[in-house]
Formats: structure tokens, sequence, C-alpha cells
């Protein structure tokens, strides 16, 4: 049988999901989604998805600190638009980590840039959520 | 400080959104694209019809 490109697709996508089946539990891809953007779409073997994520999630943490945005820190009501933003910023993992560890993040938001920047944190966790939850199904088996 | 117009964030937060939208959402590299394309296209847009809006409102 001629080899054709639609053969070599499809084979490339079984090997891809036997890969898939005998990789990383799904919960560590999970959290390793959660704690880099990208790196559990590199545990099951899509990396360059994991290299667009990994350069999509960080360009978007790093122009909303560039624009002084505002990293929201733990608040103390539970329900607030303060804590609604920390669980945003929270998805961004190893980024928050950083973040905290080194004071970025901790301005004033006084002009409008800098309000857009502290959006940009927040939706940035938020797309890392989204992609850590998809590399997991990846893993599962629930998304080709 | 970076400080961009605001239709520069829009086009900035409409590519990378859109990028992620595109990988998670979809499973095939061709609608992966296709949906990326959609969903810039729908950020864009829409902002733009809803300054339009508010404009409108105002005056």
């Amino acid at each position: 049988m001629p080899t054709t490109r639609a053969n070599v697709k499809v084979k490339g996508n079984a090997a891809r999901s036997k890969a898939g089946t005998q990789g990383f539990p799904a919960g560590i891809v999970l959290l390793a989604g959660w704690l880099v953007p990208g790196l559990g779409h590199l545990l099951v073997g899509r990396w360059v998805r994991a290299l667009l994520l990994f350069v999509s999630i960080v360009a978007m943490f790093s122009l909303g600190l560039a624009m002084h945005g505002r990293i929201y820190p733990p608040s103390s009501h539970l329900v607030s638009l303060d804590m609604l933003g920390f669980l945003g910023d929270w998805g961004n993992g190893v980024l928050y980590l950083l973040a905290a560890f080194f004071g970025w993040g901790q301005n004033i938001v006084q002009v409008v840039t800098a309000d857009y920047g502290s959006k940009f944190l927040v939706v940035a966790g938020l797309l890392n959520f989204i992609s850590a939850v998809d590399a997991h199904s990846l893993r599962l088996g629930r998304k080709s | 400080m970076f400080t961009p117009s605001h239709f520069t964030a829009v086009l900035l937060f409409a590519l990378f959104a859109s990028i992620v939208f595109g990988i998670t959402q979809r499973s095939e590299t061709r609608a992966m694209i296709r949906y990326g394309v959609f969903c810039f296209c729908l950020f864009v847009v829409g902002t733009i019809a809803a300054s339009w809006i508010m404009w409108l409102i105002k005056h």
C-alpha cells in the first residue's frame, strides 16, 4: 500500500495515543500543566501545542506586569472581587509564585493601562487553567 | 512601563487568548487555526462594536 500523507498522520496519532496511555499519570499531567504553562502538553507528547501555549500565556503574563498590572493577594473576604482576582492570578502556577517571591505586581493601579495589565494577569491564569485541563483530557484520551 | 494604546491592548489580548482557545477547544490542526482566527475576529469586532454602542449611548 502506498504511504500517503493521511496514513502517516493516522499512524502518528496512533503512536501518540499509545505513548499517552503509557506516559505520566493524569494527575501529574494536570499539575504540571498548571505549574508551568504548556508542560502538561509536553508530557503527553504535543510539543508544538506546548510551545504555543507557553509563549502565549507567558507573554500575556509578562505584558500584564510590563503594564504595571496588579497581582491580587489572597483576600480575607471569601466572597469578594479581590478573591476572584486572586483565584485567576493563582492559575499562573509558578509565574504567580515567582511574582509573590520577587514582589512583582505589587503596584497601586493608577492609570488605565495598569488596569488592563491586571486583566492580562488574571486572564493569563484562567487560560492556563484551561490549558492544564486540556492536557489532562489528552492524557485520558477524551481528546485527540 | 509598557503603555499600549487601547486598540493595541485589544489586539494583543485577542491574539494570545485566541491561540489558547484554538488549541484547547478543537482537536484537528486545521480546525484549531480556523477557530483561533474566528475567536480573534470576534474579540476585535466585538470590542469595536461595543465601543461604538458606548459612544452612541453617551451622545
